[in-house]
């Protein structure tokens, strides 16, 4: 059988109410000028189920800031795909709510930054936590299918045990805890997120500990920094395998992060199909299957369970998508990796994202974040 | 808890199960998640119910393929179980 993907996240906009340090959105955002239009998306729904895709992502930036969302919703329940909103919860009303039930979501998955309020505004850099406790109780009012996510970093880590029972009482069916990811702005904002070694090390077992807990009423899934890890994650389950991007502005990519990797150009579904896209376009071809693998990957029994790792971070650490992932201890570069370990953390200041740097703020008409 | 022939499973209510054109099978949808399944899997999924239990799916599936499938779809139940796909109701 042919290689068929089975998941489209659709970013459907950059724009976004929150700031969060950790945004792994590239650091060019698309204007909403260059937003695919309503159409566009319907057909790239269209296209993307008969290609075989079975899950939808509807992503962002905010998705809620489309105007169109229900109508999108719509049209993809109709084609058949199983639908998940991915949200900061900001801008969701319960008419909406309503709204976007009726039309056929199944699947509301919303950002939270910490259990505590103060902790949680200052990471997302905007006041955000009444809308998101409000959204919360209408997503288990309107019996979505509904999950948590949280990003995980050093101004978080210590709470980890308070944000999964705040999850639980939340009702969360699922809840994602990831360890950010250095991708995009968070690059910029990386000495401030980087947790510790200990702090991962406690984390690791307040997770454990957590799943026995809660199961059978919350699924936990957690996923490690890599960055402290002997060995890549396997990232998308393998480049151009099952996964498929389409970033605001049309373009489709293997991965949310790939634009990153200047040496790809990227095909517009404005300009080609997806079909033609996913299975002849020179950038998902790159790194398929295994013929682009050097060493050590190349002879590497584990390369079918990481296929080389990330190609985003080969490319920003390295320099050469095609290299091993630096953070696999078998490459040559993984010193790279080890020395953002090294050294005492640095007190947190995030750049924030859409905000103009502290120092150069005025301060009649700019809000501190809070 | 494990499954057993006296278990009633039901489907996890968001997950449900789909015939996918484009492979040609049926699929089991949840959240973040598709499963492709055989024939014979996506029959024993229609029979969850809540109401049947193990052994009737089993002796339902037995008759039809003239098989005692017992321990095939109690094993099979299981696995979805443990990944809470599949939910004893009783």
């Amino acid at each position: 059988m042919s290689r068929r993907p089975t998941t489209l996240l659709a970013e459907l906009t950059h724009r976004c109410p929150l700031h969060c340090p950790y945004c792994s959105n590239p650091l060019e955002l698309a204007r909403s000028t260059a937003e695919l239009s309503t159409e566009d998306w319907k057909r790239v729904f269209t296209e993307a189920r008969a290609l075989g895709v079975l899950q939808l992502g509807l992503s962002g930036g905010e998705p809620l800031v489309r105007r169109d969302l229900e109508e999108l919703v719509d049209h993809a329940r109709d084609v058949g795909l199983y639908q998940t909103l991915v949200t900061s919860a900001l801008g969701l009303t319960r008419e909406r709510a309503v709204r976007l039930k009726e039309a056929g979501l199944d699947h509301v998955q919303i950002s939270f930054q910490d259990a505590e309020r103060e902790s949680a505004e200052r990471i997302a850099g905007t006041r955000s936590w009444d809308a998101k406790h409000r959204a919360a109780a209408w997503a288990k009012e309107l019996d979505f299918a509904f999950t948590v996510n949280v990003v995980l970093h050093r101004a978080n880590l210590d709470r980890l045990g308070a944000i999964i029972d705040m999850a639980a009482a939340l009702g969360a069916d699922r809840l994602e805890l990831a360890n950010t990811q250095y991708y995009g702005w968070a690059v910029s904002n990386r000495e401030a997120l980087m947790p510790t070694r200990a702090q991962v090390d406690r984390s690791a077992e307040v997770v454990d500990r957590a799943v026995e807990r809660y199961r059978g009423r919350m699924q936990i899934i957690y996923v490690l920094p890599d960055y402290y890890s002997d060995y890549p994650k396997p990232c998308q389950g393998g480049w151009g395998n099952f996964y498929v991007v389409v970033a605001p502005d049309g373009r489709a990519m293997p991965c949310h992060a790939a634009s990153q990797i200047a040496t790809l150009a990227f095909d517009n579904v404005r300009e080609r199909s997806l079909d033609w896209i996913w299975n002849e376009s020179p950038a998902f071809r790159a790194f398929r299957g295994d013929e682009w693998m050097r060493e050590p990957c190349r002879s590497c029994p584990r390369k079918h369970v990481d296929f080389g790792g990330c190609r985003c971070q080969a490319f920003a650490l390295t320099g050469d998508a095609a290299n091993t992932d630096p953070v696999c201890t078998l490459s040559p570069e993984r010193l790279t990796v080890d020395a953002m370990l090294d050294g005492d953390p640095r007190p947190i200041a995030y750049s924030y994202r859409g905000m103009p740097p502290l120092a150069h703020r005025r301060p009649a008409s700019t809000r501190e974040p809070v | 808890m494990p499954l057993t022939d006296a278990s009633r499973p039901a489907l996890w209510k968001f997950a449900r199960v789909d015939f996918d054109p484009v492979r040609g099978r049926p699929v089991l949808l949840y959240p973040e998640g598709a499963l492709l399944l055989s024939d014979t899997a996506g029959e024993i999924l229609a029979l969850c119910d809540g109401r049947r239990t193990v052994a009737d799916i089993a002796a339902s599936l037995g008759t039809k393929y003239r098989a005692d499938v017992g321990g095939d779809v109690l094993e099979y139940l299981e696995q979805l179980a443990c990944r809470e796909l599949v939910r004893d109701v009783a």
